[in-house]
């Protein structure tokens, strides 16, 4: 069994990517394997878990459901794009560390494109709205309290830069 | 002057390479490997006839197919019974490839070593195993009633019979003024890390060592078991333990098929070999939990007391036991919660069934314990007409009675004690925290409005922090940076934030001068693993003891030095210096210039070494450089090994409104009360709570594993199993109550598992207050609720 491989072009975090891929090669795959940006990760293979949402043309997607040649052209962006200019943590990413809305981390990058893009038409959430946005990504860490709280969080660093710090719903301090 | 680092929310070191993609997670490893796929059986109960390969050969990209019969000497024997018990008087484990039979759907029959995974499974498509189909023995009634045996040497399908008393309970019962029985029952759910297993191993031919990457909760109890499966010396066998996305239990169980055949294969092909499950393979060939019957009997006096309690229970343990009987004994034993349950007598059958093993998950047999006890408290209640607080309250073990001698032996073999705790304080705070007294005009304020709310609540106590021991090792570098190892595992609960602020202070440096490493055998040789919320007690016990030493060993180099006294010195912020002298004094020397000194060298490799020549560093010419007693550099290595466990609890209140015609279940509060004794981190320990809570919401509302009576497992997907999006989990309301534990230097108890724990119970608690409907069985859904209120009707 020989398989012809087919041409694609695109761009993954603004780099252009000339790639030859068997057609039947996932995105996620191609992303992490092939171009080695292992920012995002595979958490069920069939969609529902949201751990491999990426970004296409600035639209979420699950990258486990794409076939890599079927984004010819496309300007892809993964969580590793997400991150500041100076290569540290972007303002979504950099609101989900104050908020401790990550533990294992394993579902953030796709939790971090998902916010990313919704903020982009959704610039101050309520909870309620915050909670919805995040309501078809997966978490088995956190309980998404904490998640709930870096969405309003990276809403603030998003539009008006850095002042405050994440309020955390729910606690009492200990006596 | 150092800032303190203990009990503050210090943000987590570990975010940043997580939220940026640059985690190391183990399928982010070995991009070049082989990789491996496996044929699983599809049957729960077969003999297999024949494997053919033929049509797998000419596969472009196979490299190579292995049965059983390819595994030679250990390799070809069952894998190891992990936990022996003297009452696992039928122990059966699995063999790492099925031999002749199989005994549940996703048990591993044939491994295919590939170019790709795509080819793998290409290749998995084409082998055809034949079976001769078995009767199939799915569910705890079924195994019980034993028409059928899963293993035909073990009769009645009964692994173990278990049996603890403090004496007579029955007639306790008998002889009380009442007296209830109640039959409950908790469904099978998992652990479900968002990362599923995987294993890369890397043969280096020349040297004759393997490194193996695998995610798992103990990377040093793993490489003991390839080194003993692979017949290699244990010291060319290092096992690594990369990032991990969750375990939540699942991961402690070793060494799974797949960690000792991918180094097996590895080995053999003389290539690096690598095996990343995916979702499926994850739900029928990884582990669940939870599945269990109870039957108990209650006597109690006419305050509600508790006079005799006996428990009979049957855990399906599913086809195989190599993690012994833990959870079940943790079930018999933390039952008992808070409370003085009078004469106690319980006794447990751990069952095989062609399904997938049973080992521990996030709270392991403690969410089943809780719900019985906690539904007889509730029934007590309401058998007297007393408030569940009062009944609660009354059974509740006093403050000045700790330490509490249950009378048990517990999971590690050792005395049921508490060590610590405030029960009728932490029910203060709940009832406080929740608006308990008040909720009777909230219900009328809701009936007003034609809704129907319940309140509920479930108290806990979880022994956490069990032995042997946990190491902890630490070394100050020339240049000032403080390395920490210690060797369990971490699953993303923050442990190198939460180490680094124990060294911190207790060592007298910047919480930034400090990295933390777990999980990596090349680091640290000497551990036990990541489970039962221990490794606050366990390593942070061990990391303080040790940079104690490390702290004492810094002050006597740098009393020399300093031509000081120790007992004068002190280390604040990474220098020593003469106490009180506010780092004015230049009578002060860095931590790295002490482990200069502390290594006295011939060589002059960078500056920082020119300084301990032996020209540079002139010493007493008569007296050795390094003395008696003394060793070269400024490390230590220390360990923590308590006499028993610790005893954290905690007790969860639950509003829910159940729709009058839909029967959904929503709630509206969710507010907990959390004792693991001191703090080391307060945002760590809630977001632990966190996401326990929504395990437990899960487990109560939503996560079952559906099994068909042929034993197909048929919602193994995230699309049929319902683990909850956001939406589903409520807003976490924390209070904290400390009593710190007697028993380590810390005073911590653990917080791992604690958030999970009461959450079946007190949702149950909180729908039968709305509904008036007793409920006996957990998880319930808007449909099973929906015909309970038929049965009431007397529908059909």
């Amino acid at each position: 069994m020989s398989v012809d491989l087919v041409r694609v072009s695109f761009t993954v975090n603004g780099s252009p990517y000339d790639l030859e891929l068997d057609p039947r090669r996932l995105l996620s795959d191609a992303l992490r394997h092939d171009l080695r940006l292992t920012g995002t990760h595979v958490g069920c293979e069939h969609g529902v878990c949201g751990a491999c949402t990426i970004l296409v043309d600035d639209a979420p997607m699950r990258s486990c459901l794409i076939f890599a040649v079927s984004l010819d052209g496309a300007a892809i962006t993964t969580t590793e794009g997400l991150q500041s200019s100076d290569g540290g943590m972007g303002p979504v990413q950099r609101a989900f560390h104050e908020c401790h809305a990550l533990q294992c981390g394993f579902c953030t990058p796709g939790f971090v494109t998902t916010v990313t893009a919704y903020l982009r038409d959704h610039p101050s959430p309520s909870p309620e709205d915050a909670r919805e946005a995040i309501a078809g990504n997966l978490c088995r860490c956190t309980g998404y309290q904490n998640i709930v709280a870096a969405v309003q969080r990276a809403a603030d660093l998003v539009t008006e830069g850095a002042t405050g710090a994440c309020v955390a719903p729910g606690t009492e301090e200990p006596t | 002057m150092t800032t303190k680092m203990f009990g503050e929310r210090v943000p987590r070191v570990e975010d940043a390479r997580l939220v940026t993609g640059n985690g190391r997670f183990l399928d982010d490893l070995g991009h070049d490997a082989l990789e491996a796929g496996f044929v699983r059986s599809p049957q729960a109960h077969a003999r297999i006839v024949d494997i053919d390969v033929t049509d797998a050969l000419d596969v472009d990209g196979l490299v190579a197919i292995y049965t059983h019969e390819d595994l030679e000497g250990r390799m070809g024997e069952r894998l190891p019974l992990l936990i022996p018990h003297p009452t696992l008087t039928h122990g059966r484990t699995p063999y790492a490839l099925a031999k002749e039979e199989v005994n549940h759907v996703g048990e591993a029959v044939v491994m295919v070593v590939a170019t790709s995974r795509y080819v793998a499974e290409d290749i998995c498509d084409r082998v055809r195993v034949s079976y001769e189909a078995l009767p199939a023995v799915v569910g705890v009634e079924a195994a019980r009633a034993a028409a059928h045996l899963v293993h035909d040497d073990v009769p009645g399908n009964v692994a173990a019979v278990m049996v603890q008393r403090t004496g007579d309970a029955d007639a306790a019962v008998d002889a009380a003024p009442h007296r209830l029985e109640l039959d409950l029952a908790i469904e099978r759910s998992a652990s479900t890390p968002l990362e599923g297993k995987g294993v890369l191993a890397r043969w280096d031919a020349d040297d004759r060592s393997l490194l193996v990457h695998t995610s798992t909760q103990t990377s040093t109890s793993v490489r003991q078991a390839i080194a003993a499966k692979l017949d290699l010396p244990v010291d060319r066998v290092e096992v690594v333990t990369p990032d991990v996305g969750g375990g939540f239990g699942v991961k402690i169980v070793h060494p799974w098929p797949e960690e000792v055949l991918v180094p097996w294969a590895a080995r053999r092909l003389g290539r690096p070999v690598k095996w990343t499950e995916d979702r499926r393979e994850h739900f029928v060939s990884s582990a669940h939990e939870r599945g269990q019957l109870h039957e108990v009997r209650v006597g109690y006096d006419d305050d509600g007391r508790l006079l005799g309690l006996s428990v009979r229970f049957w855990h399906d343990n599913g086809a195989y036991v190599p993690y012994g009987l833990i959870v079940p004994i943790i079930t018999s034993t933390q039952l008992l919660g808070p409370y003085k349950p009078g004469v106690y007598r319980v006794e447990f059958t751990s069952l095989y069934t062609n399904t997938v093993i049973v080992t521990p998950y996030r709270g392991a047999g403690r969410p089943q314990g809780c719900f019985v006890m906690e539904r007889v408290m509730d029934a007590i209640a309401a058998d007297l007409g007393l408030d569940r607080t009062v009944v609660r309250e009354r059974n509740f073990i006093r403050p000045d009675e700790m330490p509490y001698d249950q009378g048990l032996v517990f999971q590690d073999g050792r005395q049921l004690v508490y060590d610590s705790g405030d029960f009728p304080a932490s029910l203060a705070k709940l009832k406080a925290l929740v608006g308990w007294d008040d909720f009777e005009a909230l219900r009328e304020q809701a009936r007003g409005e034609g809704r129907r709310v319940g309140i509920g609540l479930a108290c806990y106590v979880e022994g956490t922090g069990v032995g042997p021991y946990e190491g902890g090792h630490i070394r100050v570098e020339t240049d000032g940076t403080v390395v920490v190892s210690t060797g369990l595992t971490s699953q993303g609960q923050g442990h190198q934030t939460m180490l680094a602020q124990i060294v911190a202070d207790e060592l007298g440096v910047p919480f930034e001068r400090i990295q933390v490493t777990t999980g990596d055998t090349r680091r640290f040789k000497y551990a036990v693993g990541t489970f039962a919320s221990r490794t606050a007690v366990m390593s942070g016990s061990a990391v303080a003891l040790t940079a104690r030493t490390v702290r004492q060993k810094a002050l006597s180099i740098a009393a020399q030095a300093l031509e000081a006294d120790v007992e004068d010195l002190e280390v604040v912020d990474g220098l020593v210096q003469v106490k009180g002298s506010g780092g004015g004094s230049t009578a002060r020397i860095e931590l790295g210039t002490v482990a200069v000194l502390s290594n006295p060298l011939r060589y002059a490799f960078d500056e920082a070494a020119a300084r301990a020549t032996q020209f540079a560093a002139p010493a007493d010419p008569d007296t050795p450089p390094v003395g008696p007693g003394e060793s070269p550099g400024l490390e230590g290595t220390d360990y923590y090994s308590p006499a028993r466990s610790t005893f954290a609890n905690g007790m969860h209140a639950v509003v829910v409104e159940t729709d009058p015609d839909t029967a959904e279940i929503t709630i509206l509060r969710y507010c907990v009360v959390h004792d693991c004794g001191t703090l080391v981190n307060p945002m760590i320990v809630e977001g632990q709570i966190h996401g326990g809570v929504a395990q437990g919401v899960g487990g109560a509302l939503y996560e079952r594993m559906e099994y068909a009576p042929d034993g197909q497992l048929v919602n193994a997907s995230f699309m049929d199993f319902l683990m909850p999006y956001a939406t589903e989990v409520p807003t976490i309301e924390i209070d904290h109550l400390v009593t710190p534990s007697p028993l380590n230097p810390l005073g911590v108890k653990g917080a791992g598992e604690a958030g999970v724990i009461p959450g079946s119970a007190a949702i149950a608690s909180a729908i039968e207050d709305a509904e008036g409907i007793t409920i006996t069985s957990m998880p319930i859904s808007p449909s099973q609720l929906f015909e309970l209120r038929r049965a009431r009707e007397g529908r059909p």
